[in-house]
């Protein structure tokens, strides 16, 4: 990210007219379109069409075989009406609480308190604190099934400090399977915050401390006046990354639970799963994958614009 | 401004812990694989002898270097199209002036966070009337077409950062767009490109809806089907041990990777959530 940021700062040399956004260089050229074609004959027939034609067959009836027939809003009725699906917008909410709020609390609160410890091997501890996100989905959810498995290491600590009588098959427990399975997405996505944190306290400037210091302030005022302004554009790359990975969560519950015991754990692209291809509702599966998308636009565009990256822009 | 020293005891101290707990569920992982069924193990246990037998008998079962070869042909063929398709376009966005550039620019943004739940409903019942499904195709095409807008973000942030004047005095020189992408960019472009393959051949490499949507046959399946469905044929059995092994075969080709080029794989991901 700060490859990005710098590359876009304007280098304006003396007399040339300072501008706010660098253009690229040249004059116009119709050779782009050229250069430009190959990547949008892929993108526009292997995923931005779909998505289009996704919409269009959310508003059918159809089981994947015969003729559908067009019901107009009907599927989106369905999915603002049906229990088990709002549910799983619910469950999809909770998540969020767990892949973005817990890391970028807990994220910002540890970084500006080791911020200016000058901690030698950074390195090493990003490089540790990233590995979560390298790692294969379906792996993680076989690593967590083991450790919440009833004769997994939990239930053994928990024995062991004799707690006994809270243990439990914790995948399997209606009230317990969903925060389960949540804290395994803060369990990936804290590195990231606080890495990402980190780096971002470095860039505001010591003199900022200083001054806040000489006005007397308390590491509490310190944190709300300097360094929380100083890491809006960090806030808002984390909150955007961690919620829109909560909301497309599927790898995860699909292996550890499959939206079980009963419908506990279930969100909606299970649900686009299970409609689309076992339960031959398509035109349904679509309106729910189409919800989804819409969501995770709202949500990004909001937290762009709610922690507005760059005042000056 | 010198550091309390207690201060940064506690900073270590905090980093340490959270360092453990990061570490912990894979370790755990690892340990099980070492481990035998006939151990009979129970929650954290460290294994008496370094023992391969259980990643050989994974190997073997669970059918995993057709799985791992299959991933690595679809990651690849992935990662090298997209690197090529996104450079071109990054180029045209980067380095030329043309009407519509926003637009069209704004457009491809919109890949970067739309997910596979998006699109894989048309993609798969498309693909079954052309006969496309069951194939390596099927997986390779709309990762393309879902890789490539994050690849021309990344390298037209690349060709923005390059000073003007270079691709301004090359054509003075009378040189082509080409043989200025060709000859005066490219050789610069090393670091963002390494970070863009890293990135695109790992989220290429851990994908799994698109392949448990498209994929029947067994000797096609990619490495992290195969261990999902391994897992789930082993959840009645409660065979951990095996699973474990599986789990520590699929996920080491990626963990090699990141051993060695960390910093490539940090910068790109954070990238990768900025827009605009």
């Amino acid at each position: 990210m700060a490859q990005v940021e710098t590359s876009r700062a304007p280098i304006a040399a003396p007399g040339e007219r300072a501008q706010v956004r660098v253009r690229a260089p040249g004059e116009p050229r119709r050779v782009a379109y050229l250069y430009l074609a190959p990547a949008f004959f892929f993108y526009l027939l292997f995923a931005f069409g779909p998505l289009v034609y996704t919409t269009w067959l959310s508003f059918f009836d159809w089981d994947g075989l015969t003729v559908g027939t067009w019901i107009g809003l009907d599927n989106y009725e369905e999915v603002l009406s049906d229990p088990d699906i709002r549910a799983s917008f619910v469950h999809s909410f909770v998540l969020i609480f767990f892949y973005a709020v817990v890391p970028v609390v807990f994220g910002l609160l540890l970084a500006s308190l080791i911020a200016h410890s000058r901690v030698r091997g950074v390195t090493f501890y990003r490089a540790v604190l990233f590995l979560p996100q390298t790692i294969a989905t379906v792996v993680v959810a076989i690593a967590w099934t083991w450790i919440y498995a009833p004769d997994g290491p939990l239930n053994e600590a928990l024995d062991a400090v004799g707690l006994d009588s809270v243990s439990r098959g914790w995948l399997g427990d209606f009230t317990w399977a969903l925060p389960a399975l949540g804290l395994v997405g803060t369990w990936v996505m804290f590195g990231l915050c606080l890495v990402l944190f980190l780096a971002g306290i470095q860039k505001i400037p010591q003199s900022l401390y200083e001054a806040a210091r000489v006005d007397g302030a308390g590491r509490v005022r310190e944190f709300f006046a300097v360094t929380l302004p100083g890491l809006r554009g960090e806030l808002a790359v984390a909150l955007t990354l961690t919620t829109i990975l909560a909301l497309r969560t599927f790898d995860l519950i699909y292996v550890a639970t499959l939206g079980g015991p009963g419908t506990s754990t279930t969100v909606p692209s299970v649900l686009v799963y299970q409609n689309a291809f076992s339960n031959s509702r398509v035109g349904l599966a679509a309106s729910i994958a189409v919800v989804l998308t819409a969501l995770i636009f709202v949500v990004a565009f909001a937290i762009t614009r709610l922690v507005d990256r760059d005042p000056a822009r | 401004m010198t550091v309390p020293r207690h201060e940064k005891l506690l900073s270590y101290a905090v980093l340490g812990v959270f360092c453990v707990l990061v570490i912990y569920p894979v370790l755990s992982i690892l340990l099980l694989a070492f481990h035998q069924r006939s151990d009979l193990v129970t929650g954290f246990s460290i294994p008496d002898s370094l023992d391969f037998s259980t990643f050989k008998a994974a190997w073997e079962e669970g059918g995993f270097n057709r799985g791992l070869l299959n991933s690595f042909i679809v990651a690849s063929t992935v990662t090298v199209v997209t690197a090529v398709l996104s450079t071109l376009a990054g180029y045209a966005f980067g380095a030329m002036r043309f009407r519509g550039s926003d637009a069209l620019f704004y457009l491809l943004l919109l890949g970067l966070i739309f997910p596979y739940e998006a699109t894989v409903i048309p993609l798969y019942y498309v693909f079954r009337d052309v006969g496309l499904t069951d194939s390596l195709w099927a997986l390779i095409l709309p990762q393309i077409g879902l890789s490539v807008p994050f690849g021309t973000f990344w390298m037209r942030a690349f060709f923005r950062s390059t000073p003007s004047s270079l691709v301004e005095a090359s054509r003075l020189d009378g040189a082509s767009s080409f043989v200025t992408l060709w000859r005066v960019l490219l050789p610069q472009a090393w670091p963002a490109i390494t970070t863009m393959l890293v990135l695109v051949f790992m989220w290429t490499w851990n994908e799994f809806l698109l392949a448990l949507v498209m994929i029947q046959s067994d000797d096609l399946r990619t490495a992290p089907l195969g261990l999902a469905l391994f897992a789930g044929a082993n959840r009645g059995s409660l065979d951990i041990t095996l699973v474990a092994a599986a789990a520590v075969l699929v996920a080491l080709p990626v963990m090699i990777v990141y051993v060695f080029l960390q910093r490539s794989f940090i910068r790109g991901m954070f990238a990768g959530a900025v827009k605009e």
